[in-house]
């Protein structure tokens, strides 16, 4: 069994604190560990080898390695709003109160229904979905998908309702060299380059400084390697150029130098308070990644049962957790570094019943050497057959390598496996921007290529690689390395020789991708590539036989790396078992794309502060506070906030809308329209300017006047549209839509600056400058006499005219335009004095029948008076045109943006849809949206549409429902009733085309 | 994600602070143009992997349009100059030879390597 070591052993433990206990549950279970466990060496310690099942086979899994590779040891973390699935055992640090429960299995851990699959394995290959589940169609989405969706998969979502309580943020930081990974490497490489007086961030993921060296050993410049990590870590902690980090993963190399880590604030210590997590965004002119090496598994049958761990994996739970994996553990390897395991045992009292090593040398390595003479006995040439045990390791079988297994030669009996198929750089940071790998025969691993590393904004290389990341696996060629990669990263030579280091010489490794290495299919098909997905050596040899040849197509095919470790394992044995299967050199084959992060981070760290109200500001008229206490319903209008419409206590919306109509028809409405884009556009050739922004002609509009105007892209298309006032000569003041402003500002300095940059015009965008107030219906000019100080008579104040001046003491701005067909006044006024202005008119309107309106009412009316609504009618395929504007379109103008455009083939064609009003025979109200039916279907068998519906509400003014749409031949066609599709696909509804203009087709009312 | 440097508010700008306008130096066919060159001033972009000339704005800056020369492939830039030229001024094209010595200007926007 796997238990904790006792105290008195001598070289264990170096991370935990024997004297605080910490108590945790796991799927219930009360379990305790020590200050400084992760979850992983604590469960261990509670000898719970068995900790997750895995996705497609339900196949018992246990912790395989020590570190962020980790693919088995996943579990969901906390309970309710703070549940999160997959988080891996191994990097999470035990804390006292820890909840985890472990997952994909029904209805328990140790008695798992869906593990029946792992009896049908063979029929279950490689693409199996993909030929089952083809046919028949309806199949799939009724019977196989859900069947699907239920029995795989790892965590289960959170709880839709759930919310996370925690908050997260954003750092930025600007340093000349960030530093990935605070192994032994990347502390030396961040010293050199703090003492050449570079910024250096230096970034380590877990919460220890050091890396693997204090495990592995050696010697530096006379002192332990942990030693050595101390006294680097305190020079760096005592310069001020430079930064310390640890649970601070770097996640993505990007463009430029720009690099995105991940801080784990408060995982390790939940009562803290603050953030959680931290996002960095670092902008670093160098970026040394100097992020170690991960182990490789061997590929043999049964290399899944729970107590076959990485061998380095056993190191460090023994060393640094005082975690023994089991009495006696048999060590498979193809190399000498899986030998300091042994020794490591052995030091702690642990059994090594053998090495079995695939390897037949000529002579003893140094590290062999020291193993034999410690009494361990050594099978060269030598291979794991088979593993026995199911929920755990019983023993291994063994055979000889050279075969293709089942002549079982010897069975040792053991608990646990430590295996090791030699080292692969994490070369993920220095691939994510382009750094380009190059294939190690010697060591059989992909290492950074220096001369094709990531290049930045001048064409620089930016990313250097460090230490093991580099390749550089003895301690003396990492120290080398570290410091030849700050030399490059700083452009300065190195000030002093590297530290000298002592460690044992090892014999060069023998590549296994197989084992034994004639493997039988039997055997292939229980040795396991990909634990996480469930990827074994015969599922990419079936890929590679049924042509998936490139590494791309073969990971997509099996699940290959696609699971949430991202095949940090597995990737490189398996595109060495596709390079075997196609015949290619391995470097020909070539691994798949790395890409960030480099582990999952989490959600609310991407988002940082931007949730809830801080997610987006708002936009706040002067009138808003007003209409919030009054009672109005909001709806999002680009970033305002527009009161749908103003209700009042026990009136539903559909009531307040047609009340505040009505009222505005009979007596007098007033609406906050601020939110309406207001540009002024100023210079001797502001005409000209807008005379091409414009359809229509603005230079011969006279001061005092307004137009409505409406605007197209170079492409023809409708894009806005409003009412121009002249100011004077070399003034206009251009009125947008709400949500358009921004977008048409940007547009008209676009052409300024980048087409007509001769011309003298100036654009400001005033529209949080002013507010602006319409007072529309019948009694809109009794009112604003009743204020006085101003005359607004027809006379003075005609249709289409403004005036300046003082109403009520307050300066104004009044444009007599209509949006509505009613009398109307629209007041601008500074922000500042809008609220002032509303509550006058409120005040001295109550007479005249005064009643705020919303958006909705608005709309309505202007349907009403088949006035178009950008958005509505307009879908950015439509040209004026189309909507029987031709009268707003200038003839006499040589150019305007979209005038060539309107002119192409298609634009002119006959056969556009055109606007036209639309009336329900039975009085109802058109679906918004709804197709109008043709005759016949398309090519894909899809009815034939005339048609469609862009407004429909109804009146309250006529008591039926109205709409506006555009219909194939519209205008010539008026009476004519055509056939609308209702939401359910199958009714109709009937409806006239008209008129779009439904009231006051004369526009007497707003002319008076 | 990019920087590019400002021409106009000098600022080394972050991608974010930034947006895309396409490419640069197209000539405006109005009125009176044929339909080919219509056609191809508002459709045909050119989508080389290599040099290439684009507009930028300085959105959440100054606010001025700028153009960029710069490699689709690996991201070099290598210079940004005034939005108000026709063509790439003489100090980019000699940038872009350093760089590029195959590199030539076509007037239609686009580079041939």
């Amino acid at each position: 069994m796997s238990t904790r070591l006792a105290p008195n052993t001598p070289g264990v433990g170096r991370l935990i604190d024997r004297s605080k206990q910490q108590n945790f549950t796991f799927n219930g279970k009360r379990l305790t560990g020590h200050a400084g466990d992760t979850l992983a060496s604590a469960l261990l310690a509670n000898d719970q080898v068995l900790v997750g099942r895995s996705f497609k086979y339900h196949r018992p899994r246990g912790v395989v390695a020590s570190g962020a590779e980790e693919p088995n040891a996943l579990v969901g973390l906390g309970t309710g709003n703070r549940f999160e699935p997959n988080q891996r055992a191994t990097t999470t640090e035990l804390y006292d109160g820890l909840t985890a429960r472990s997952q994909n299995h029904w209805p328990s851990l140790d008695f798992d229904i869906g593990a029946v699959n792992s009896a049908f394995a063979n029929f279950l290959p490689a693409g199996f979905y993909y030929k089952t589940f083809m046919a028949p169609r309806p199949f799939w989405k009724h019977v196989y998908e859900p069947f699907i969706r239920r029995s795989a998969g790892l965590g289960k979502a959170p709880d839709p309702d759930a919310r996370d309580p925690d908050s997260y943020e954003h750092f930025h930081a600007h340093v000349d060299v960030l530093v990935i990974g605070g192994g032994i490497a990347g502390l030396e490489a961040a010293r050199r380059a703090g003492e050449a007086g570079a910024r250096v961030l230096l970034v380590e993921q877990s919460a220890h400084w050091g890396g693997r060296a204090p495990v592995d050993g050696g010697e530096v410049e006379g002192h332990s390697t942990e030693a050595h990590v101390s006294q680097l870590l305190a020079a760096l902690e005592a310069m001020e150029n430079v930064t310390l980090r640890a649970r601070c993963m770097g996640a993505g190399v990007y463009d430029h130098g720009y690099v995105l880590a991940y801080e784990r604030l408060t995982d390790h210590a939940p009562a803290l308070k603050g953030p959680r997590h931290r996002l960095w965004r670092i902008r670093a002119g160098q970026v040394i990644t100097a992020t170690g090496a991960i182990e490789r598994p061997l590929s043999f049958s049964g290399n899944d049962v729970p107590g076959v761990m990485l061998a380095s994996a056993v190191r460090d739970y023994v060393v640094n957790w005082a975690v023994s994996p089991g009495d006696r553990t048999v060590i498979v390897t193809n190399n000498d570094d899986a030998y300091r395991t042994a020794l490591v045992l052995r030091r702690a009292g642990l059994a090594v019943p053998a090495i079995i090593d695939a390897r037949v040398l000529p002579a003893d390595s140094p590290l062999m050497a020291e193993v034999r003479a410690a009494g361990i006995r050594i099978l060269q040439g030598h291979a794991v057959d088979h593993v026995m045990g199911g929920k755990r390791v019983r023993g291994v079988a063994i055979c000889s390598h050279a075969g293709e297994g089942g002549a079982v030669i010897e069975e040792i009996p053991c608990e646990a496996v430590a295996m090791s198929g030699g080292w692969s750089p994490v070369v993920h940071l220095w691939s994510h921007c382009g750094g380009k790998l190059t294939w190690d025969e010697t060591r059989a691993m992909f290492r950074p290529d220096p001369d094709r590393a990531p290049t930045g904004d001048k064409g620089q290389p930016f990313v250097v690689a460090a230490g093991a990341a580099n390749g550089a696996l003895t301690l003396g060629e990492v120290l080398e390395d570290a410091v030849a990669a700050a030399e490059r990263a700083t452009a300065r030579p190195r000030t002093s020789d590297a530290p000298q280091a002592v460690a044992q010489e090892e014999a060069p490794l023998a590549p296994v991708w197989m084992m034994p290495q004639g493997a039988s299919i039997h055997h292939r098909a229980k040795a396991w590539l990909d634990y996480q997905n469930d990827v074994k050596v015969s599922d990419v040899q079936l890929a590679a036989r049924e042509g998936f040849t490139s590494v791309e197509h073969a990971k997509r095919y099996t699940t290959l790396g696609m699971a949430t470790d991202q095949g940090k394992l597995s990737n490189i044995n398996g595109l060495a078992i596709l390079s075997g299967a196609l015949g290619n050199g391995i470097p020909e084959v070539g691994t798949t794309t790395f890409r960030p992060p480099y582990t999952p981070i989490s959600m609310g760290a991407i988002a940082g502060a931007a949730v809830g109200d801080t997610f987006q500001p708002i936009r706040r008229t002067p009138i808003h506070d007003w209409l919030e206490e009054n009672g109005a319903e909001w709806e999002p209008v680009g970033q305002w906030r527009r009161p749908y419409t103003i209700k009042r206590p026990g009136e539903t919306t559909e009531e307040a809308v047609q009340r505040e109509v009505t009222n505005t028809r009979e007596n007098l409405g007033l609406l906050d329209a601020s939110t309406l884009g207001k540009l002024i556009v100023k210079g001797p050739d502001a005409g000209r300017f807008l005379d091409m922004m414009y359809t229509n002609m603005m230079s011969n509009l006279k001061p005092g006047r307004c137009r409505y105007g409406l605007m197209c892209n170079e492409n023809g298309f409708l894009m806005d549209d409003g009412v121009v006032a002249r100011i004077d000569e070399d003034t206009f003041l251009c009125h947008t839509t709400s949500g358009g402003a921004d977008h048409i500002h940007q547009h008209m300095e676009d052409w300024l600056q980048c087409e007509w940059w001769d011309w003298q015009v100036y654009v400001a965008n005033v529209t949080e400058q002013y507010g602006q107030i319409a007072v529309v219906g019948p009694n809109a000019r009794k009112v604003l006499e009743a204020i006085g100080g101003i005359d607004v008579g027809k006379e003075a104040l005609p249709f289409m005219g403004w005036v300046e001046g003082e109403l009520g003491g307050i300066p104004v701005r009044i444009y007599r335009i209509s949006f509505s067909g009613e009398l109307s006044f629209e007041i601008a006024v500074k922000a500042g004095l809008a609220r002032h202005l509303w509550d006058l008119l409120l005040t001295v309107g109550k007479q005249f029948g005064v009643m705020p309106y919303g958006t909705e009412a608005l709309h309505i009316m202007r349907a009403e008076k088949g006035f178009i609504m950008i958005g509505d009618e307009t879908d950015g395929t439509v040209i004026p045109q189309d909507l029987g504007l031709n009268w707003a379109i200038s003839k006499k103008k040589e150019d305007f943006l979209g005038k060539r455009a309107q002119q192409r083939l298609d634009m002119a064609r006959a056969d556009r849809w055109k606007l036209v009003g639309l009336e329900t025979v039975d009085g109802s109200v058109l679906p918004d949206g709804a197709y109008a039916l043709g005759e016949g279907e398309n090519a894909n068998g899809q009815r034939n549409v005339i048609g469609r519906v862009t407004s429909s509400y109804h009146s309250p003014t006529l008591g039926h429902g109205i709409a506006m749409g555009l219909v194939l031949g519209g205008p010539d066609r008026m009476g004519e009733v055509i056939s609308f599709a209702k939401g359910d696909g199958t009714t109709t509804i009937e409806a006239k085309i008209t008129d779009p203009v439904f009231y006051d087709k004369a526009g007497e009312k707003q002319d008076v | 994600m990019l920087t590019l440097h400002c021409p106009c508010c000098g600022i080394q700008a972050d991608e974010t602070e930034l947006a895309p306008g396409g490419q640069a130096h197209l000539t405006r066919h109005g009125p009176g143009s044929s339909d080919e060159d219509f056609h191809d001033y508002l459709f045909t972009r050119a989508n080389p992997r290599g040099v290439h000339f684009e507009r930028w704005r300085h959105a959440a800056g100054c606010g001025k349009w700028f153009h960029a020369a710069r490699d689709t492939q690996t991201l070099e830039v290598f210079g940004t100059y005034a939005a108000q030229t026709l063509a790439p001024p003489q100090h980019i094209r000699d940038a872009i030879t350093e760089r590029r010595p195959d590199w030539t200007w076509h007037a239609s926007g686009r580079a041939t390597e």
